[in-house]
């Protein structure tokens, strides 16, 4: 299956090329030159060392679902300034300025689709849109997107890469955690399917909401999974015991410790999120051996 | 006063205090008549304090709920409570001691209570590993809150902490996981859960304790994403943005209330809970129990569905179709 055309006539509004536009690109964990065309046709994974690239939210979107499914929900409610808030930069600025990199107007892209013709909800994170953070725009994404999974009766997927909350909308980018996970005791209480996806990085905030917290939890090889996000500099953690840290934050540990169902490569997501449904599905079918 | 510690805005006022001291000392070794001369310094000093307090920017707030004497969650389950018993483990793989918990009569019926709980030296400090809980603390938490379920008693939550542990420890064993189970537990839990924000309510270690049915915050308390030195340093590079970074965080109390992130602010006695620890429980007794009052209202059924609107309305975004 031609992964890439599959994006391409199915969310054509969307595509935004992530990965390097030309036509050869070294990975940057085995420094392999890769043909471009050969990494988007494996869903962005370096044929040498199966790296997994970021890829973005809409690409990703086109890796697990069939073509042309998709159909987003909430793209009208869009990242807004609550605070007024200034750090280095006006929010707003820097809201402009992602919109701007990524034709997104928050850092969630969610809707429903199918999966081998089983419909699904479906919300995945944008990390180049301030590094996928969640705020208030991001939480509501989400929850209008549980909401149509209860009302249709769809398993629900979240596939989560975010540093965490958006310091920008401070207390309200706390409260989308509480808001979300709140959401989901109703959809779990409806007897519904979530699916957890983590790839890399989901630490922080969202980590310690939505992500966690899957019926069924799924990494992707060596994705960064954590509470302490790498933003926690200049602490008195010493540089050993960061490094202890983040070596626990793999996935592969993240799995050791019981906190993950298993590791997925990316290109076998699609089919395993496929089985996953069917056999939790409500009428299963059977399977003669 | 003489073991009072004062914040880097009182020191005016340590200032003044100890001249009126000296002053008093010198008069009774030389025999000397200073009524007037003190009454004047005195009268100064009550002006000083109004203007300090009156004012408080959101940083200085910030500092108050961090003040080495600010009084702690056993301070207020001794004052506000009766007949306390505390539970300890979380069944899983031990006992946190960054989080209390346990039986006790509020106001003649029992209930679960919960809190946060920093030392107040540096081998209780290390003992409640400075209030930062491991992932242990959220799971005895959780474990109590379902004892609460099952007998049908109200849960009061007393939040209070610089943050969920950041270590080893807690990553293997999951402190998000933890967080997060707690998050999604307490919206369906079926009995009225009282939140109080007393000191410092850092990000998802705060809210780890944090959903419920109505959140109270003292007046002096904070309650965000991140703590100000992070922030600043995050945002602006740069540790000394504290001050801006508590602004533009609209931290404290009030910030929230208008924000319609708390339901009710409890008023702290001059200067701080520490100033007067008597008056401080006693106000929070009062808002405990008007809270627990109107909650009890609500049929037990409708709880949940309440409790999920309520955090489902929090957050503001542009929307045009
Ligand atoms: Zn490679």
């Amino acid at each position: 299956m031609n992964w890439f055309n599959k994006l391409k006539s199915g969310i054509r509004t969307l595509v935004r090329k992530r990965m390097p536009e030309n036509i050869w690109v070294k990975c940057e964990r085995c420094e392999q030159i890769v043909y471009r065309k050969k990494l988007e046709q494996n869903t962005g994974i370096c044929p040498h060392c199966k790296h997994h690239f970021r890829i973005s939210s809409a690409e990703y979107i086109a890796a697990v679902l069939d073509v042309d499914s998709f159909e987003e929900i909430g793209r009208e409610v869009k990242s807004a300034d609550p605070l007024a808030f200034v750090d280095l930069q006006p929010y707003p600025d820097r809201i402009k300025e992602y919109r701007k990199r990524t034709n997104m107007d928050a850092a969630v892209l969610a809707g429903v689709g199918k999966i081998n013709d089983v419909p699904v909800g479906i919300a995945v994170h944008e990390f180049g849109f301030m590094g996928g953070s969640l705020g208030s725009a991001e939480g509501e994404r989400i929850c209008r997107v549980i909401d149509r999974c209860m009302r249709d009766q769809l398993p629900l997927i979240i596939v989560c890469r975010s540093g965490g909350a958006r310091m920008q909308e401070s207390i309200f980018s706390l409260m989308q955690m509480a808001k979300v996970n709140a959401k989901l005791s109703q959809f779990a209480d409806a007897g519904l399917l979530f699916i957890s996806v983590l790839i890399d990085p989901t630490t922080a905030g969202v980590n310690a909401s939505y992500a966690s917290i899957g019926d069924i939890n799924i990494a992707e090889p060596n994705a960064l999974i954590g509470f302490t996000g790498s933003r926690i500099t200049g602490s008195s953690v010493s540089a050993s015991e960061m490094e202890a840290l983040r070596q626990a934050q793999r996935a592969e540990q993240v799995l050791e410790h019981g906190f993950v169902d298993m590791i997925v490569s990316r290109d076998k997501m699609r089919s395993t999120l496929s089985q996953l449904i069917e056999m939790l599905s409500k009428n299963p079918s059977e399977v003669t051996s | 006063m003489s073991d009072r510690s004062y914040l880097d805005f009182e020191q005016p006022l340590a200032e003044l205090e100890e001249k009126i001291a000296a002053l008093r000392e010198r008069a009774k070794a030389e025999g000397l008549d200073v009524t007037d001369a003190i009454e004047v310094l005195e009268k100064r000093h009550e002006k000083l304090e109004r203007d300090i307090f009156r004012n408080l920017t959101r940083w200085q707030k910030y500092q108050l709920s961090r003040h080495p004497q600010r009084p702690y969650s056993l301070d207020y389950i001794d004052r506000i409570t009766s007949d306390f018993i505390e539970l300890h483990g979380d069944r899983c793989s031990g006992n946190d001691q960054a989080i209390v918990g346990g039986l006790a009569y509020f106001e003649g019926h029992p209930i679960v209570v919960i809190g946060q709980q920093k030392g107040r030296n540096t081998s209780e400090n290390l003992k409640r590993n400075f209030g930062l809980p491991h992932p242990e603390g959220y799971r005895k938490a959780l474990r109590l809150m379902q004892l609460a379920a099952k007998f049908g008693r109200p849960v009061l939550c007393m939040v209070d902490t610089p943050g969920a542990f950041p270590g080893l420890a807690s990553e293997q064993r999951s402190i998000s996981e933890a967080i997060a189970r707690n998050l999604l537990e307490m919206a369906r839990l079926p009995v009225p859960i009282v939140v109080a924000i007393i000191g410092e309510g850092a990000s998802g270690g705060a809210l780890g304790i944090g959903v419920g049915d109505q959140i109270l915050m003292l007046e002096n308390a904070w309650y965000s994403v991140i703590n100000p030195e992070s922030c600043s340093l995050i945002l602006w590079r740069n540790r000394d943005k504290r001050t801006e970074a508590a602004e533009a965080m609209k931290i404290a109390a009030e910030d929230l209330l208008a924000l319609g992130i708390i339901d009710c602010i409890v008023p702290e006695p001059y200067g701080g809970a520490h100033r007067n620890v008597e008056l401080a429980a006693q106000n929070l007794k009062k808002a405990v129990s008007d809270a627990l009052a109107e909650i009890v209202k609500i049929p037990v059924e409708n709880l949940s569905k309440l409790r999920v609107e309520k955090f489902n309305r929090m957050g503001i975004w542009e929307e045009f179709r």
